[in-house]
């Protein structure tokens, strides 16, 4: 097995954002889901990590809170606000026409 | 919402910003304790679960100051970092911080204070309705080369102007007039100014009195009722704010005058000397009110929409000829000019105030210069470290920026101490230049501080911006290579510093000729000779009311008294009577022909100042008889046909014939009748700062009522006049209480007065010249000890080989003076220049005046062979074997 892939440009933040979606979740969680999810594909660096989530979370995407985990220790969960929900959407939407126009192109040729 | 979560989020790292870096190290500690824990249950121990987690998390404060990248105010906390940095720079050298910080607050103060002075009085509108449609309409005399063209304007002609044209929506007009103010109840006489307005004046200036009314149109006519207009001052000086006074009596020369209005407070046109307002018509007896050929009024105009100034001025151009035409034997003008109000109203200290704003920002540019200057050498002296760190790294807007940040510290702190010294000296400023028009809506608003706020930054990106790009950049590494040992250092960086200087040199100069011309002009001024006595002269002023003072003996009578008893004084040389004494005012003139020559050079009417004197004025004033006798104390009453004339009278239109036996008619009481020419005496002048002028005097002890009701007492005095003043007024008192005596004033304080504002402008000028040259000075005193310590092993090495101690000396002078002398030529050619453009506020002084430019270089060169000696004996004396030794 190669080195993960890295993220395709610009794409870490759709991933943050439909990954706690459904539920706020810390930034361990949020990683560990993506590698998950993605079959150990995508691996997000803490480096690239922790500054997306602080971006998110500066342009008002995503709102943290400090709440228990299972173990009882404090950490910083992430959920999405009303903006960022309507941001993945965008966010979506604009990937699946992007993915589509780029399949599109590797089979048709 | 969105916005909300952000400004929440920009606000929380803005004020918890300590906080929220703590519980980011927090985030950051649960994710390493979660791989941690993760690695513990893939079976790891504790310790190797902790370095392996710490291997897959890299450098955690890497991620922890990029993550703190992604906040907002990072540029703040940047410029926070800068700020320390270069306060810690500036208070290791605290002598070059105080200096280059009270240098910027005095430039920026002082361009502060003018700079609000020059918006309030030159740019801001009047405080009158759509000021930007009122103009001045004057009468303007075809051939005329006396003035600027713009004549006052005679009633009649205003009266036509207004009935019979129509391109101006309306026209007002006024006139300054005085009066002896008493109340009903023999209240202390007062001598008070006052203008008559027509009744549309204040509709057309679109202003509403405070209380009561303005004028009705049947009250501005000849025999209307007699009513007055207070203004604020008067109003609450003399009256206590109490507008119970409305519909009150107040005598204006014995005459009862209804109150029936206050101006706003805000009103002060024409100026604030002005304490009541009249109707235009009663200031005018009938023969006035209806005469084309007497000039005193200004007239006011309000633009109709839709026709332009110059479209409505040519109808009453138009009308003006038809005028002239029908008046062709009196002085009645061809044409009408106009121009704008405001500039009407500043049109006399325009262009001092622009001076003085050129030689503040002239100022303010030396000072930047200077500071430039001084931060260079600073650059010079950390070199060393400023290529270290951009060999480790340092990027070149870094630091560039930071030096800047050093230049804005400096000027910041600058600013704000010339703000607040402007915000005292503005008044002040304001204060000391008599007669100011607005001065009293001089204020520092909003404006004025966003003005000092770019001035700083202005300041700082000019005196920053040089060092800051010379001292980094391409050449920086140089300074590593360069060997200790290495000859002469780095000349580029001398060179910089030679042309900052020659251009402050420059300026320098430039300020100092302008100073030199304006400082002249002011002691010509107050040294011009007015063609009389002029020490140990009081002159006190009177006006007799017509309605007592009705006939001619009784004026004479009283006139008589009063030369009889100031003469009696003790301490009293000699006293006499007149309208105007020399360098009072213009008082009047009037046209003339003489009989005895018809010619046909006198169909132009010449015209000529008038004065009343009694038989000892002259001998009193010590003005010379050239030719026949002064006034005899027979000729009075109505054997009054007798006049004096003043030489340039007898030079201009009798070249070089005896005029003493000649005649003069001239229309003195109304119709034009011969007067007899006594004699001729020497020149004096009605204004210091104006030629003389062909001046014929007429007898006081004629007596006729008005024409000669009012007069000047003239004394000389044995000792110290003004303590005469007390007295003489002792002495009118008891002839009559109720009359006020006014403008009790030396000869030298008439002087004073009209030549304050020069000499406040050269005062000012001179100063900032004084400044400059010192700064100047201070600059060539630092490039010099730079160029000595950068080439003092240079130096060492040529004395150890036998150099000449002179040699040596002169060879830093040389090296020191070379950018003085250049600086110098520029300069001159500089002065030429601003002399050219002050051309006309300089008197008695021609703008190439060479002993002004000759004093100027003098000083300039005196103060900077002394700044550079000290560096160049320092260099003669030094000790080889030290220099050499000096590592």
């Amino acid at each position: 097995m190669g080195k993960p892939s890295d993220l395709v440009q610009g794409t870490l933040d759709l991933l943050i954002l439909k990954t706690i979606s459904l539920e706020p979740k810390h930034g361990w969680a949020i990683a560990k889901r993506i590698q998950q999810i993605s079959n150990d594909v995508l691996q997000v660096q803490q480096g690239s990590l922790y500054p997306a989530l602080h971006r998110l979370e500066q342009q008002g995407w995503i709102r943290a809170r400090w709440n228990e985990t299972e173990t009882g220790r404090q950490a910083k969960f992430y959920s999405l606000t009303a903006a960022g929900r309507a941001q993945l959407e965008r966010e979506e939407e604009s990937w699946n026409r992007l993915s589509t126009a780029i399949n599109l192109i590797v089979e048709g040729v | 919402m969105r916005w909300l979560e952000r400004f929440r989020m920009s606000l929380m790292v803005l004020f918890c910003r300590q906080a929220a870096t703590a519980r980011l190290n927090d985030e950051l500690e649960f994710h390493l304790e979660e791989q941690i824990a993760e690695n513990i249950a893939h079976g790891l121990s504790p310790d190797e679960a902790r370095s392996a987690a710490l291997r897959a998390f890299g450098n955690p404060t890497l991620v922890r100051d990029q993550t703190i990248s992604n906040w907002s105010w990072n540029w703040l906390e940047k410029l926070a970092r800068d700020v320390r940095y270069g306060a810690r720079t500036l208070t290791r050298s605290p002598g070059f911080a105080l200096i280059a910080i009270l240098v910027i607050a005095l430039g920026i103060g002082a361009t502060t204070s003018l700079f609000t002075i020059v918006r309030a009085v030159l740019l801001n509108p009047l405080p009158f309705r759509d000021p930007e449609k009122l103009v001045m309409v004057y009468e303007h005399f075809r051939g005329s080369t006396s003035g600027d063209g713009f004549n006052v304007v005679s009633p009649a002609d205003f009266r036509d102007w207004r009935e019979k044209t129509h391109g101006f929506q309306d026209v007002a007009a006024w006139r300054r007039y005085g009066f002896d103010l008493t109340g009903e109840h023999a209240e202390v006489p007062e001598v008070v100014q006052a203008a008559g307005g027509s009744w549309n004046l204040f509709s057309v200036l679109g202003t509403q009195p405070a209380f009561g009314r303005t004028f009705a149109p049947e009250e501005d006519m000849q025999g209307g009722r007699h009513v007055v207009l207070l203004t604020w001052s008067l109003f609450q000086r003399r009256f206590g704010g109490d507008a119970s006074v409305l519909g009150t009596q107040i005598r204006l020369d014995s005459t009862p005058y209804v109150i029936i209005g206050v101006l706003p407070r805000w009103f002060t046109y024409p100026d604030t000397h002005v304490q009541l307002w009249v109707p235009y018509a009663s200031t005018f007896s009938p023969r006035e009110f209806d005469a084309h050929d007497d000039h005193q009024s200004l007239v006011i105009a309000r633009l109709k929409p839709g026709v332009s100034a110059a479209a409505a001025t040519n109808q009453v151009g138009a009308l003006q000829y038809q005028i002239h035409l029908a008046n062709a034997t009196k002085p009645v003008a061809e044409e009408a000019r106009y121009r704008p109000m405001l500039e009407d109203v500043v049109q006399d200290v325009k262009r001092p105030l622009i001076v003085l704003l050129c030689a503040v920002a002239c100022m303010l540019l030396i000072a930047c210069l200077n500071v430039s200057n001084l931060l260079v050498a600073r650059g010079a002296a950390r070199r060393k470290e400023v290529a270290v760190r951009s060999a480790l790294g340092g990027g070149r807007l870094t630091l560039i920026r930071e030096q800047m940040t050093e230049s804005l510290l400096i000027c910041f702190a600058g600013g704000t101490i010339g703000v607040l010294l402007s915000l005292l000296a503005t008044h002040w400023l304001a204060s000391q230049w008599q007669d100011l028009p607005r001065a009293e809506a001089i204020h520092v608003d909003a404006l004025v501080f966003v003005f000092a706020f770019g001035l700083v930054f202005l300041t700082a990106l000019l005196a920053g911006l040089i060092p800051a790009i010379s001292s980094t950049g391409k050449g920086v590494f140089a300074a590593l290579q360069e060997s200790s040992r290495s000859i002469g250092g780095s000349t580029s960086r001398a060179i910089l510093r030679k042309a900052l200087l020659t251009v402050e040199i420059a300026l320098t100069v430039t300020l100092l000729v302008s100073a030199g011309l304006l400082f002249k002009t002011f002691l010509r001024l107050r040294t011009a000779d007015l063609g009389c006595a002029m020490d140990h002269v009081l002159t006190m002023k009177y006006g007799l009311p017509e309605k007592q003072y009705d006939t001619r003996e009784k004026v004479i009578a009283f006139h008589d008294s009063v030369r009889e008893r100031v003469g009696r004084l003790p301490g009293v040389r000699a006293a006499g009577l007149v309208s105007t004494p020399p360098g009072g005012g213009y008082e009047g003139d009037d046209v003339f022909t003489i009989p005895e020559r018809p010619s046909s050079s006198f169909q132009l009417q010449y015209d000529a100042l008038y004065r009343t004197v009694d038989p000892s004025y002259f001998t009193v004033m010590q003005i010379p008889l050239l030719r026949g006798r002064f006034f005899t104390d027979q000729e009075r009453l109505t054997r009054d046909h007798y006049i004096v004339i003043s030489k340039k009278f007898a030079d201009q239109f009798f070249s070089g014939d005896n005029p003493v036996g000649k005649h003069i008619s001239v229309a003195w009481t109304g119709k034009s009748e011969p007067y007899e020419i006594t004699g001729v005496v020497g020149d004096t002048l009605w204004s210091v700062t104006e030629p003389t002028k062909a001046t014929m005097y007429f007898p006081i002890l004629s007596g006729i009522p008005d024409q000669t009701s009012w007069a000047t007492i003239v004394v000389r005095t044995t000792g110290d006049p003004l303590a005469l003043s007390i007295p003489i007024q002792q002495q009118i008192a008891a002839l009559d209480p109720a009359l006020p005596v006014y403008d009790i004033l030396t000869i030298q304080q008439i002087l004073g007065k009209t030549t304050a504002s020069q000499s406040f402008s050269a005062t000012l000028v001179l100063a900032f010249a004084v400044v400059s040259l010192l700064l100047a000075a201070i600059g060539l005193y630092g490039v010099l000890s730079y160029l000595v310590t950068q080439r003092i092993r240079e130096l060492g090495i040529r004395i150890a080989l036998g150099a000449q101690r002179s040699q040596v000396l002169q060879l830093v002078l040389l090296d020191g003076l070379r950018p003085v002398f250049i600086g110098l030529l520029i300069g001159l050619a500089g002065g030429a220049v601003a002399g050219a453009l002050i051309r006309s506020i300089l008197y008695g002084t021609s703008p190439l005046d060479p002993v002004v430019f000759a004093a100027m270089v003098g000083c300039l060169l005196l103060t900077t062979a002394a700044s550079c000696a000290l560096p160049a004996i320092r260099a003669a004396r030094m000790d080889p074997m030290l220099a050499l030794r000096n590592e």
